[in-house]
């Protein structure tokens, strides 16, 4: 779980360009880490490689925060 | 291994598509051309060939969505994803509006513009992870111009420079170009089965006074897929002789 929560933080640092200090499990991509919606489409497309998996459009569209995305791969891995 | 740049072409057994398949083979490109036939792909292998061993030729029918999809898997498990993409291929079914059915305008629309969107469906989501990418899609003057009996074709190719410029914006963030070639009176297969009387009728709109060559837009083609056109993108560039001169 830790390990896939890191995991996860280390994408969102890469594909968004931010600062590890300031990626929360709270944090909003769009509103607190500055993403573009193109932005969530890559994180989206980068987290499907990171966890070897394919994440559907209507369910990419819900992972809005840094918690929902790791819920997500929790989930579903 | 190669350090080829790979370009895919759709609708390269002949005319146009051949003209690019062949420029882009000839400066520095792997190319993989697509027709709809296996003698098609053939014809495309064999042309391509002659230049590079490494250059092939697939089929692929835009039309068709399912085959679209497993096609472009195909060739990007066994490629990797391509530096430039031409969307070339398209069809005719010309017809006076009146006496157009809904096949022949549905056939039109369907290759033509909707064939473009999958193969872009396809090939942008990998040249995203690239980081770049030249997309370039063949139009037509009659995009822009519009045509008596080509009211099919003139909305599919009209509707391609919208999505063009649409894409464009889209990815431009992400180093990846996406522009449009619009030819005008070319010689090709498309434009043999014309009517001499309406062929000279059209050449008398010429001021060039000549028929384009398929290489002449290939030029163009190449052009934008080069690095040189970078900063270049969402634009359409016509190469028709000064038929249209916007």
């Amino acid at each position: 779980m830790s390990n896939i929560e890191e995991r996860v933080k280390k994408i969102v640092c890469e594909q968004l360009g931010v600062k590890e200090e300031d990626v929360k499990a709270s944090s909003s991509f769009v509103d607190d880490l500055g993403a573009d919606s193109l932005d969530t489409v890559e994180l989206v497309m980068a987290l499907e490689e990171e966890f070897e998996t394919e994440i559907p459009d209507e369910d990419a569209e819900k992972l809005t925060t840094v918690q929902e995305a790791i819920d997500y791969i929790v989930a579903n891995l | 291994m190669t350090d080829k740049v790979l370009a895919l072409v759709t609708g390269a057994s002949r005319g146009i598509g051949r003209a690019v398949a062949e420029r882009l083979a000839r400066t520095g490109h792997k190319v993989i051309g697509t027709a709809t036939s296996e003698s098609g792909a053939a014809a495309i292998r064999e042309a391509l060939q002659a230049i590079d061993p490494a250059n092939d030729g697939i089929v692929l029918n835009i039309a068709d969505a399912a085959q679209t999809a497993e096609a472009l898997k195909a060739f990007l498990d066994q490629h990797g994803t391509p530096e430039v993409v031409v969307n070339n291929a398209g069809i005719t079914r010309d017809n006076l509006f009146l006496r157009m059915s809904d096949e022949e305008w549905e056939a039109v629309i369907n290759t033509n513009l909707s064939g473009v969107f999958r193969v872009c469906k396809a090939m942008v989501k990998p040249m995203l992870k690239q980081k770049s990418g030249a997309i370039v899609n063949v139009s037509s003057i009659i995009g822009t111009t519009g045509n008596a009996g080509q009211a099919n074709y003139a909305a599919a190719k009209a509707g391609l420079e919208g999505f063009t410029r649409s894409l464009a914006q889209e990815v431009a963030s992400r180093n990846i170009t996406v522009n449009c070639v619009a030819p005008g009176f070319i010689k090709t297969d498309m434009t043999d089965v014309l009517p001499e009387a309406q062929k000279e009728a059209i050449l008398a709109t010429v001021p060039c006074k000549r028929l384009g060559q398929a290489e002449e837009i290939a030029a163009a083609v190449a052009f934008l897929a080069s690095s040189d056109a970078k900063y270049i993108t969402g634009q359409t560039i016509h190469v028709n002789g000064g038929m249209n001169m916007g």
